[in-house]
Formats: C-alpha cells, structure tokens, sequence
C-alpha cells in the first residue's frame, strides 16, 4: 500500500476515537440536565463542575482528532 | 503549499544569538511571551495603580481576576493552600492571555508548542512532590493508600494510584497543547476549505465559500471559549494536585 493511503487511512481510524467523547459529553450534560431539573436551585453551583468535566472529557477527543491531523499534516 | 495549516506553528528566529554553543535566539514564540507578560503585569499594575475603594471598570476587572483564582484556590484546597496563590494566578493570567493573543490572526499561539506547556506541567508537580515532602515527610506517600481498602485490595490500589501520579504531568501537558493546536488547525482547515471553493468553482465558489467562512467565525467563538476553559482547567488542576500535596491522607 501506498505511504499516502496508509497516511489518510490512518487518519480516518484516529477519528473514531471522537466518538468516544461525543459518547461521554452526550452523558455528562444529560446527567447534568436531568440532575438539574430535579433540583434547580443547586444547579447553578454545580456549573464549575459540569465545565471541568466537559474539558476533561473533550480533551480525550481533541488527542484523537490530534493524531488525525498529525497523520494528515506534520508526519 | 500556500494554506499549509502547520505553518502557523513555525518557529523563526528574530534575533540570532549563540552563546557557548547554545541557541538563545529570540524568537517569536518568545517575543510572544515577553508581550503576554507586559501586558499582564502593565494592566493589573496600572488598573491597581489607584486603589480605589470603589472600583472603577479597569480596577474591577483585575479584581474579578483576583477574586477568581482565589475562590478557585480556596475552594479546593483550602485556606492553607492561599500560599501558592502567585503561583497559580501567575499561571493563569499567563496561560489565558497568550491564548486570547492566538486568536488574533497572524498571532502566534505560544501555548501550541508541547515544550512549553510541559515545562508548566513539571513545575507544578514538581512544587506538588517537593512541598509534600516536606510537609508531610513520609507521610506524603499515603496519598497512594487511600484509608479503607481490604488488605487483598493494596497492591492494584497502589499501582494504579502510582500510575495515576505519574500521568498527571503528561495529561496536564498535553491537554493544553493539544486543545491550542487541534484549535487553531481546525480554523485553519475550515479557512482553506474557501479558498479551495473558489479555486475549484470560480465565480460561483464565492457564493459556496460562505458556508466554511460561517463555519470559521463559529469556530472562532468556540475557540475563545476554549482559551479561557483550558486556562481555567490548567489552574483547577494545579489546585486539586496542590491539595494533595497539603492534605495528602484521602
């Protein structure tokens, strides 16, 4: 197989490690939501949480989508 | 390649400088960070310049700062752990404002280079490790046993504990750099989708182009979203592992 095609191939599998974080963010806001609309005045303190758990979780996808542009890019 | 999306992490020298075989060269990256800290330290300098006691605008908006990291600090690791609030203010001001001076165009983004956000990483383990040693003596180590654990269960609890110490630099790193650089290569990309438009349909490319460049100022909005989150991720992080180094019993 070509280098190049190897290269796209490769960048294509990277992707799917997104799906991972689409996965985990779709159950943290749903979480958060359905907590919240239980007891919304305790909502509101728990926005730094929901924020630092949406960057945790996001950063894994971004290390995917970082090794697709990497392949598709810099290597 | 003219919209080659890696080009805008390219190093360039500014001012040539070797000393002892060393390459000291001023660069932009490090004509970027002298910029970050002027303005950093010349506003929060000037806005305090008055200490008012009723705030004006500028002097509110140093004192949100202030106020932000300190709650951050306070609530996670507690009064004791004010100590290292010039540490993690410094850290904070520095990481959100070369991330917002990125954005500009044609800015260079400091935070995109690994080098860098891993010398912040191994600064902060590092106070981590060397100021709960000395605080805590060897008692630093039951931050690897947490209390409660069936006598069976302590060896794997410890070895993923260690395990998860040792990670901390490396996700604490590249969390940031990788969320900077997918950033502005997303951007990138998005940008030359519209060019590439026009070169491939001519005139009516103009009237396609307009989906990638509405694209581009969404991405745009997220991406300040995310220079502040990472900030605030970076700071909340250094909080949490300075905790453990204060209270370092679960």
């Amino acid at each position: 197989m070509e280098a190049d095609a190897a290269k796209l191939i490769g960048a294509g599998i990277a992707c799917v490690g997104m799906g991972g974080a689409g996965v985990g963010l779709g159950t943290l806001f749903g979480h958060f939501l359905s907590g919240a609309l239980r007891n919304p005045s305790a909502a509101d303190g728990q926005f730094g949480r929901l924020i630092f758990g949406f960057a945790v979780t996001e950063a894994l996808g971004i290390f995917s989508l970082l090794i697709a542009l990497l392949l598709l890019f810099a290597v | 390649m003219a919209n080659d999306p890696i080009h805008q992490f390219q190093i360039t020298k500014l001012i040539p400088l070797e000393v002892g075989g060393v390459d000291l060269s001023f660069t932009n990256s490090a004509l970027f960070m002298t910029l970050t800290v002027a303005l950093t330290a010349g506003f929060l300098i000037l806005s305090t310049n008055g200490r008012g006691l009723i705030p004006g605008r500028l002097q509110s908006i140093s004192e949100m700062c202030f106020e932000f990291v300190a709650n951050l600090l306070r609530d996670s690791a507690g009064s004791e752990g004010m100590k290292f609030f010039p540490m993690v203010f410094s850290l904070f001001m520095f990481i959100l404002v070369s991330n917002l001076f990125g954005m500009f165009p044609y800015f260079f983004t400091v935070m995109t280079h690994i080098i860098i956000t891993a010398a912040f990483a191994i600064m902060v383990i590092g106070t981590v490790i060397i100021y709960g040693l000395m605080k805590n003596g060897f008692g630093f180590f039951k931050l690897f046993v947490p209390q409660g654990v069936p006598g069976v269960l302590v060896p794997v609890i410890v070895f993923i504990e260690v395990l998860s110490f040792v990670s901390r630099p490396i996700s604490l790193s590249v969390r940031l750099f990788a969320n900077m650089l997918a950033g502005h290569i997303t951007l990138k990309v998005f940008a030359g989708f519209a060019v590439s438009m026009i070169g491939a349909f001519g005139a009516g490319g103009f009237a396609l182009a307009i989906l990638p460049i509405a694209f581009t100022v969404a991405l745009t909005a997220l991406e300040f979203l995310v220079a502040f989150l990472q900030a605030y991720v970076f700071a909340i992080l250094t909080c949490m592992y300075l905790n453990d180094a204060i209270h370092p019993s679960h």
